[in-house]
Protein backbone atom coordinates (compact mmCIF):
# COMPACT_ATOMS: atom_id res chain seq x y z
CA UNK A 1 0.00 0.00 0.00
CA UNK A 2 2.74 2.52 -1.02
CA UNK A 3 0.01 4.77 -2.64
CA UNK A 4 -1.53 6.06 1.01
CA UNK A 5 1.57 8.19 1.33
CA UNK A 6 -0.44 11.10 0.63
CA UNK A 7 -2.21 13.74 3.26
CA UNK A 8 -5.74 12.42 2.29
CA UNK A 9 -5.53 8.86 2.40
CA UNK A 10 -7.68 8.71 5.12
CA UNK A 11 -8.86 4.83 5.17
CA UNK A 12 -12.63 3.90 5.86
CA UNK A 13 -12.27 3.90 9.32
CA UNK A 14 -16.15 2.91 10.57
CA UNK A 15 -15.98 0.43 7.65
CA UNK A 16 -12.74 -2.01 7.69
CA UNK A 17 -13.98 -4.11 4.56
CA UNK A 18 -12.42 -5.89 2.05
CA UNK A 19 -11.87 -3.17 -0.20
CA UNK A 20 -11.12 -0.34 2.35
CA UNK A 21 -8.54 0.99 0.28
CA UNK A 22 -10.64 2.84 -2.28
CA UNK A 23 -9.80 6.73 -2.77
CA UNK A 24 -11.09 8.46 0.34
CA UNK A 25 -10.46 12.19 0.57
CA UNK A 26 -12.39 14.95 3.21
CA UNK A 27 -15.79 16.17 0.85
CA UNK A 28 -14.23 19.95 1.18
CA UNK A 29 -12.06 19.24 -1.54
CA UNK A 30 -14.82 18.30 -3.75
CA UNK A 31 -16.70 21.33 -3.02
CA UNK A 32 -13.97 23.36 -4.03
CA UNK A 33 -12.64 21.94 -6.78
CA UNK A 34 -16.46 22.19 -8.24
CA UNK A 35 -17.02 25.97 -7.47
CA UNK A 36 -14.21 26.23 -9.07
CA UNK A 37 -15.06 24.58 -12.21
CA UNK A 38 -18.06 26.91 -12.16
CA UNK A 39 -15.66 29.94 -11.77
CA UNK A 40 -14.07 28.86 -15.07
CA UNK A 41 -16.69 28.15 -17.09
CA UNK A 42 -18.48 31.57 -16.03
CA UNK A 43 -15.07 32.61 -16.66
CA UNK A 44 -14.26 31.30 -20.52
CA UNK A 45 -18.37 32.25 -21.29
CA UNK A 46 -17.19 35.72 -20.19
CA UNK A 47 -14.52 35.28 -22.73
CA UNK A 48 -16.96 35.13 -25.59
CA UNK A 49 -19.91 37.26 -24.01
CA UNK A 50 -17.80 40.37 -24.23
CA UNK A 51 -16.62 39.94 -27.23
CA UNK A 52 -13.02 39.41 -26.82
CA UNK A 53 -11.25 38.67 -29.84
CA UNK A 54 -7.77 37.80 -31.57
CA UNK A 55 -5.05 36.22 -29.76
CA UNK A 56 -6.25 37.25 -26.45
CA UNK A 57 -8.78 35.08 -26.87
CA UNK A 58 -7.28 32.19 -27.92
CA UNK A 59 -4.79 31.85 -25.25
CA UNK A 60 -7.86 32.47 -22.76
CA UNK A 61 -10.01 30.04 -23.93
CA UNK A 62 -6.68 27.52 -23.89
CA UNK A 63 -6.07 28.52 -20.27
CA UNK A 64 -9.61 27.71 -18.93
CA UNK A 65 -10.06 24.69 -20.74
CA UNK A 66 -6.41 23.41 -19.44
CA UNK A 67 -7.15 24.42 -15.97
CA UNK A 68 -10.73 22.96 -15.85
CA UNK A 69 -9.10 19.59 -17.99
CA UNK A 70 -6.69 19.32 -15.18
CA UNK A 71 -9.16 19.94 -12.02
CA UNK A 72 -11.04 17.57 -13.04
CA UNK A 73 -8.21 14.69 -14.09
CA UNK A 74 -6.37 15.26 -10.67
CA UNK A 75 -9.23 15.59 -8.65
CA UNK A 76 -12.10 14.26 -9.69
CA UNK A 77 -10.65 11.26 -11.12
CA UNK A 78 -8.09 10.62 -8.27
CA UNK A 79 -5.07 11.43 -10.81
CA UNK A 80 -3.75 13.18 -7.84
CA UNK A 81 -3.38 10.24 -5.25
CA UNK A 82 -3.13 7.49 -7.70
CA UNK A 83 0.12 5.75 -8.37
CA UNK A 84 2.68 7.37 -10.33
CA UNK A 85 2.97 4.73 -13.02
CA UNK A 86 -0.40 4.70 -13.82
CA UNK A 87 -0.25 8.52 -14.05
CA UNK A 88 2.05 8.16 -16.48
CA UNK A 89 0.84 5.27 -18.65
CA UNK A 90 -2.47 7.11 -19.04
CA UNK A 91 -1.10 10.92 -19.03
CA UNK A 92 1.70 10.20 -21.88
CA UNK A 93 0.16 8.36 -24.54
CA UNK A 94 -2.45 11.01 -25.47
CA UNK A 95 0.64 13.03 -26.06
CA UNK A 96 0.70 11.45 -29.42
CA UNK A 97 -2.27 13.25 -30.63
CA UNK A 98 0.08 16.95 -30.95
CA UNK A 99 1.88 14.79 -33.79
CA UNK A 100 -1.36 14.18 -35.83
CA UNK A 101 -2.22 17.85 -34.59
CA UNK A 102 0.98 18.68 -36.53
CA UNK A 103 0.00 16.52 -39.44
CA UNK A 104 -3.38 18.27 -39.42
CA UNK A 105 -1.87 21.38 -39.54
CA UNK A 106 0.34 21.18 -42.46
CA UNK A 107 -2.24 19.53 -44.25
CA UNK A 108 -4.90 22.01 -44.10
CA UNK A 109 -2.16 24.65 -44.64
CA UNK A 110 -1.19 23.01 -48.06
CA UNK A 111 -4.86 22.50 -49.01
CA UNK A 112 -6.16 25.64 -48.35
CA UNK A 113 -3.19 26.68 -50.53
CA UNK A 114 -3.89 24.37 -53.48
CA UNK A 115 -7.64 25.57 -52.87
CA UNK A 116 -6.43 29.20 -52.89
CA UNK A 117 -4.54 28.26 -56.45
CA UNK A 118 -7.48 26.95 -58.25
CA UNK A 119 -10.20 28.49 -56.95
CA UNK A 120 -8.67 31.98 -56.81
CA UNK A 121 -11.83 34.02 -57.40
CA UNK A 122 -13.78 32.13 -54.51
CA UNK A 123 -11.13 33.37 -52.27
CA UNK A 124 -10.25 37.10 -53.75
CA UNK A 125 -13.95 37.75 -52.88
CA UNK A 126 -14.63 40.16 -50.16
CA UNK A 127 -17.58 39.16 -48.59
CA UNK A 128 -18.86 35.42 -49.39
CA UNK A 129 -22.77 35.27 -50.31
CA UNK A 130 -24.80 34.79 -47.60
CA UNK A 131 -22.76 36.34 -44.75
CA UNK B 1 16.34 5.50 4.44
CA UNK B 2 18.55 2.47 4.11
CA UNK B 3 19.16 2.72 7.82
CA UNK B 4 18.92 -1.33 8.10
CA UNK B 5 21.15 -3.80 6.19
CA UNK B 6 18.77 -6.06 4.49
CA UNK B 7 20.30 -9.41 4.03
CA UNK B 8 17.37 -11.88 3.91
CA UNK B 9 14.26 -11.93 1.19
CA UNK B 10 12.46 -11.18 4.70
CA UNK B 11 13.75 -7.72 5.32
CA UNK B 12 11.70 -4.74 4.32
CA UNK B 13 12.94 -2.89 1.81
CA UNK B 14 13.62 0.91 1.49
CA UNK B 15 10.58 2.52 0.19
CA UNK B 16 11.37 3.38 -3.22
CA UNK B 17 11.69 6.24 -4.44
CA UNK B 18 9.28 7.92 -7.66
CA UNK B 19 11.22 6.55 -10.68
CA UNK B 20 11.85 3.12 -9.11
CA UNK B 21 8.13 2.57 -8.39
CA UNK B 22 7.29 3.44 -11.44
CA UNK B 23 10.09 1.13 -13.03
CA UNK B 24 9.06 -1.48 -10.52
CA UNK B 25 5.18 -1.87 -11.36
CA UNK B 26 6.11 -1.73 -15.20
CA UNK B 27 8.47 -5.07 -14.84
CA UNK B 28 6.11 -6.52 -12.35
CA UNK B 29 5.66 -9.85 -12.41
CA UNK B 30 1.96 -10.77 -13.26
CA UNK B 31 0.59 -7.35 -12.46
CA UNK B 32 1.67 -3.97 -12.75
CA UNK B 33 -0.54 -1.11 -10.44
CA UNK B 34 0.09 -2.76 -7.38
CA UNK B 35 -2.71 -2.04 -4.92
CA UNK B 36 -4.81 -0.58 -7.86
CA UNK B 37 -8.17 -2.67 -8.06
CA UNK B 38 -7.94 -4.25 -11.62
CA UNK B 39 -10.99 -2.32 -12.62
CA UNK B 40 -9.43 1.07 -12.33
CA UNK B 41 -6.75 1.03 -14.90
CA UNK B 42 -9.47 -1.38 -16.98
CA UNK B 43 -11.45 1.98 -17.50
CA UNK B 44 -8.21 4.29 -17.34
CA UNK B 45 -7.44 2.32 -21.04
CA UNK B 46 -10.55 2.23 -21.99
CA UNK B 47 -10.55 6.21 -21.65
CA UNK B 48 -7.84 6.96 -23.34
CA UNK B 49 -8.91 4.95 -26.13
CA UNK B 50 -11.92 6.98 -26.41
CA UNK B 51 -9.20 9.97 -25.82
CA UNK B 52 -7.88 8.88 -29.44
CA UNK B 53 -11.08 9.11 -30.95
CA UNK B 54 -12.57 12.88 -29.87
CA UNK B 55 -8.82 13.91 -30.51
CA UNK B 56 -9.18 12.36 -34.01
CA UNK B 57 -12.51 14.14 -34.52
CA UNK B 58 -11.27 17.63 -32.89
CA UNK B 59 -7.82 17.47 -34.75
CA UNK B 60 -10.12 16.62 -38.01
CA UNK B 61 -12.47 19.54 -37.38
CA UNK B 62 -9.23 21.88 -37.03
CA UNK B 63 -7.85 20.53 -40.40
CA UNK B 64 -11.07 21.18 -41.96
CA UNK B 65 -11.80 24.72 -40.28
CA UNK B 66 -8.33 25.63 -41.39
CA UNK B 67 -8.48 24.62 -45.34
CA UNK B 68 -11.81 25.90 -46.20
CA UNK B 69 -11.85 29.36 -48.44
CA UNK B 70 -15.44 29.97 -47.43
CA UNK B 71 -15.99 31.71 -43.81
CA UNK B 72 -16.44 29.57 -40.67
CA UNK B 73 -20.06 30.66 -39.18
CA UNK B 74 -19.83 32.27 -36.26
CA UNK B 75 -20.87 29.77 -33.45
CA UNK B 76 -21.71 32.56 -30.94
CA UNK B 77 -24.72 34.13 -33.36
CA UNK B 78 -25.43 30.23 -34.33
CA UNK B 79 -26.35 29.14 -30.87
CA UNK B 80 -27.47 32.35 -29.42
CA UNK B 81 -31.28 32.15 -28.24
CA UNK B 82 -33.69 34.91 -27.78
CA UNK B 83 -34.59 35.91 -24.09
CA UNK B 84 -36.03 38.85 -23.01
CA UNK B 85 -36.39 40.28 -26.06
CA UNK B 86 -32.90 40.26 -27.12
CA UNK B 87 -30.07 37.64 -28.47
CA UNK B 88 -27.99 36.33 -25.86
CA UNK B 89 -24.54 34.57 -27.52
CA UNK B 90 -24.28 31.02 -26.54
CA UNK B 91 -26.57 30.73 -23.50
CA UNK B 92 -27.89 27.03 -24.35
CA UNK B 93 -24.37 26.09 -24.26
CA UNK B 94 -23.33 27.61 -21.40
CA UNK B 95 -26.11 26.28 -19.35
CA UNK B 96 -25.30 22.36 -20.65
CA UNK B 97 -22.00 23.21 -19.77
CA UNK B 98 -23.27 24.10 -16.04
CA UNK B 99 -25.56 20.96 -15.86
CA UNK B 100 -22.55 18.85 -16.74
CA UNK B 101 -19.96 20.45 -14.60
CA UNK B 102 -22.86 19.96 -11.52
CA UNK B 103 -23.50 16.47 -12.91
CA UNK B 104 -19.93 16.10 -12.45
CA UNK B 105 -19.66 17.22 -8.99
CA UNK B 106 -22.57 15.02 -7.73
CA UNK B 107 -20.91 12.07 -9.45
CA UNK B 108 -17.54 12.84 -7.33
CA UNK B 109 -19.75 12.87 -3.93
CA UNK B 110 -21.44 9.88 -4.53
CA UNK B 111 -18.15 8.11 -5.42
CA UNK B 112 -17.19 9.28 -1.73
CA UNK B 113 -20.48 8.56 0.03
CA UNK B 114 -20.25 4.89 -2.00
CA UNK B 115 -16.93 4.75 0.00
CA UNK B 116 -18.63 5.60 3.47
CA UNK B 117 -21.13 2.39 3.03
CA UNK B 118 -23.67 5.66 2.76
CA UNK B 119 -26.30 3.64 -0.03
CA UNK B 120 -29.51 6.39 0.43
CA UNK B 121 -26.99 9.18 -0.34
CA UNK B 122 -24.95 7.39 -2.68
CA UNK B 123 -28.47 6.05 -4.40
CA UNK B 124 -29.40 9.63 -4.10
CA UNK B 125 -26.88 11.52 -5.65
CA UNK B 126 -25.94 8.77 -8.43
CA UNK B 127 -29.94 10.00 -9.33
CA UNK B 128 -29.07 13.24 -9.67
CA UNK B 129 -26.58 12.90 -11.82
CA UNK B 130 -28.34 10.56 -14.24
CA UNK B 131 -30.88 13.44 -14.16
CA UNK B 132 -28.56 16.37 -14.79
CA UNK B 133 -27.35 14.09 -17.76
CA UNK B 134 -30.87 13.33 -19.04
CA UNK B 135 -30.99 17.28 -19.15
CA UNK B 136 -27.98 17.65 -20.92
CA UNK B 137 -28.74 14.92 -23.66
CA UNK B 138 -32.64 17.08 -23.64
CA UNK B 139 -31.04 20.21 -24.24
CA UNK B 140 -28.95 18.98 -26.62
CA UNK B 141 -31.63 17.28 -28.34
CA UNK B 142 -32.99 20.49 -28.27
CA UNK B 143 -29.89 22.04 -29.98
CA UNK B 144 -30.07 19.47 -32.84
CA UNK B 145 -33.77 20.50 -33.79
CA UNK B 146 -33.37 23.91 -33.97
CA UNK B 147 -29.87 23.80 -36.44
CA UNK B 148 -31.63 21.22 -38.24
CA UNK B 149 -34.98 23.29 -38.60
CA UNK B 150 -32.73 26.52 -40.05
CA UNK B 151 -31.35 24.40 -42.25
CA UNK B 152 -28.03 23.05 -41.22
CA UNK B 153 -27.18 19.63 -43.00
CA UNK B 154 -24.17 18.03 -42.19
CA UNK B 155 -23.10 18.73 -46.19
CA UNK B 156 -24.31 22.79 -46.24
CA UNK B 157 -25.89 25.36 -44.48
CA UNK B 158 -26.81 28.91 -44.56
CA UNK B 159 -24.32 30.94 -43.20
CA UNK B 160 -20.69 29.40 -44.49
CA UNK B 161 -18.68 26.66 -44.72
CA UNK B 162 -20.79 22.95 -45.61
CA UNK B 163 -18.30 21.56 -42.90
CA UNK B 164 -19.55 23.03 -39.98
CA UNK B 165 -22.86 21.19 -40.26
CA UNK B 166 -20.76 17.53 -40.40
CA UNK B 167 -18.48 18.55 -37.94
CA UNK B 168 -21.19 19.72 -35.21
CA UNK B 169 -23.01 16.51 -35.72
CA UNK B 170 -20.31 14.23 -35.68
CA UNK B 171 -18.90 15.65 -32.54
CA UNK B 172 -21.42 16.72 -30.35
CA UNK B 173 -23.22 13.01 -31.79
CA UNK B 174 -20.71 11.07 -30.37
CA UNK B 175 -20.19 13.28 -26.99
CA UNK B 176 -24.23 13.14 -26.76
CA UNK B 177 -24.28 9.04 -27.07
CA UNK B 178 -21.28 8.84 -23.89
CA UNK B 179 -23.85 10.74 -21.88
CA UNK B 180 -26.37 9.03 -22.86
CA UNK B 181 -24.79 5.42 -22.04
CA UNK B 182 -23.53 7.32 -19.05
CA UNK B 183 -27.03 7.87 -17.90
CA UNK B 184 -28.36 4.24 -18.80
CA UNK B 185 -24.69 2.70 -16.88
CA UNK B 186 -25.55 5.30 -13.62
CA UNK B 187 -29.07 3.91 -13.32
CA UNK B 188 -27.67 0.95 -13.24
CA UNK B 189 -25.18 1.35 -10.81
CA UNK B 190 -27.96 3.12 -8.61
CA UNK B 191 -30.40 0.84 -8.62
CA UNK B 192 -27.28 -1.90 -7.37
CA UNK B 193 -26.34 0.52 -4.99
CA UNK B 194 -29.95 0.99 -3.51
CA UNK B 195 -30.75 -2.63 -3.16
CA UNK B 196 -27.30 -3.43 -0.97
CA UNK B 197 -25.89 -5.23 -4.23
CA UNK B 198 -22.47 -4.01 -3.35
CA UNK B 199 -22.48 -4.15 0.44
CA UNK B 200 -23.50 -8.36 0.35
CA UNK B 201 -21.46 -8.59 -2.40
CA UNK B 202 -24.02 -10.14 -4.98
CA UNK B 203 -22.77 -11.51 -8.47
CA UNK B 204 -23.33 -8.92 -11.12
CA UNK B 205 -26.18 -10.51 -13.81
CA UNK B 206 -23.61 -10.03 -16.65
CA UNK B 207 -20.03 -10.59 -15.36
CA UNK B 208 -21.03 -13.04 -12.26
CA UNK B 209 -18.30 -10.92 -10.40
CA UNK B 210 -18.65 -10.14 -6.74
CA UNK B 211 -20.37 -6.78 -6.48
CA UNK B 212 -18.06 -3.77 -4.10
CA UNK B 213 -18.20 -0.16 -3.99
CA UNK B 214 -15.11 0.30 -6.87
CA UNK B 215 -17.60 0.16 -9.49
CA UNK B 216 -19.10 3.73 -8.52
CA UNK B 217 -16.01 4.77 -9.08
CA UNK B 218 -15.18 3.26 -12.10
CA UNK B 219 -18.50 4.55 -12.97
CA UNK B 220 -17.19 8.02 -11.48
CA UNK B 221 -14.24 8.10 -14.34
CA UNK B 222 -16.63 7.40 -16.85
CA UNK B 223 -19.00 10.29 -16.18
CA UNK B 224 -16.03 12.58 -15.41
CA UNK B 225 -14.08 12.09 -18.99
CA UNK B 226 -17.65 12.69 -20.44
CA UNK B 227 -17.44 15.79 -18.52
CA UNK B 228 -13.80 16.32 -19.76
CA UNK B 229 -14.81 16.14 -23.30
CA UNK B 230 -17.24 18.67 -23.39
CA UNK B 231 -14.57 21.02 -21.71
CA UNK B 232 -12.69 20.28 -25.00
CA UNK B 233 -15.44 20.85 -27.59
CA UNK B 234 -16.50 23.42 -25.53
CA UNK B 235 -13.39 25.36 -25.79
CA UNK B 236 -12.78 24.31 -30.02
CA UNK B 237 -16.22 23.89 -31.56
CA UNK B 238 -18.15 26.69 -29.26
CA UNK B 239 -15.89 29.47 -28.52
CA UNK B 240 -12.81 29.30 -31.02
Amino acid sequence: MEHTDHPHAAPAGEHPGAHAQGQQHPLGIYFKIWALLFVLSAASYMVDYMHVQGLLRWTLIIVFMLLKAGLIVSVFMHMLWERLALVYAILVPPLLLMVLLGIGALEADYTLLTRGAFFAPEIKQPAPPGH
Amino acid sequence: MATHDATGTAAPLPRPGPWQSIVADVSSDQRAFKGVPWGKPMMWIFLLSDTFIFGSFLISYMTVRASTTVPWPNTSEVFSLMMFGRNVPLLLIAIMTFVLISSSGTMALAVNFGYRRDRKTTFMLLIATAALGATFVGMQAFEWYKLISEGVRPWGNPWGAAQFGSSFFMITGFHGTHVTIGVIFLIIVAVKVLRGDLDQERPGFLTGRRGNYEIVEILGLYWHFVDLVWVFIFAFFYLW
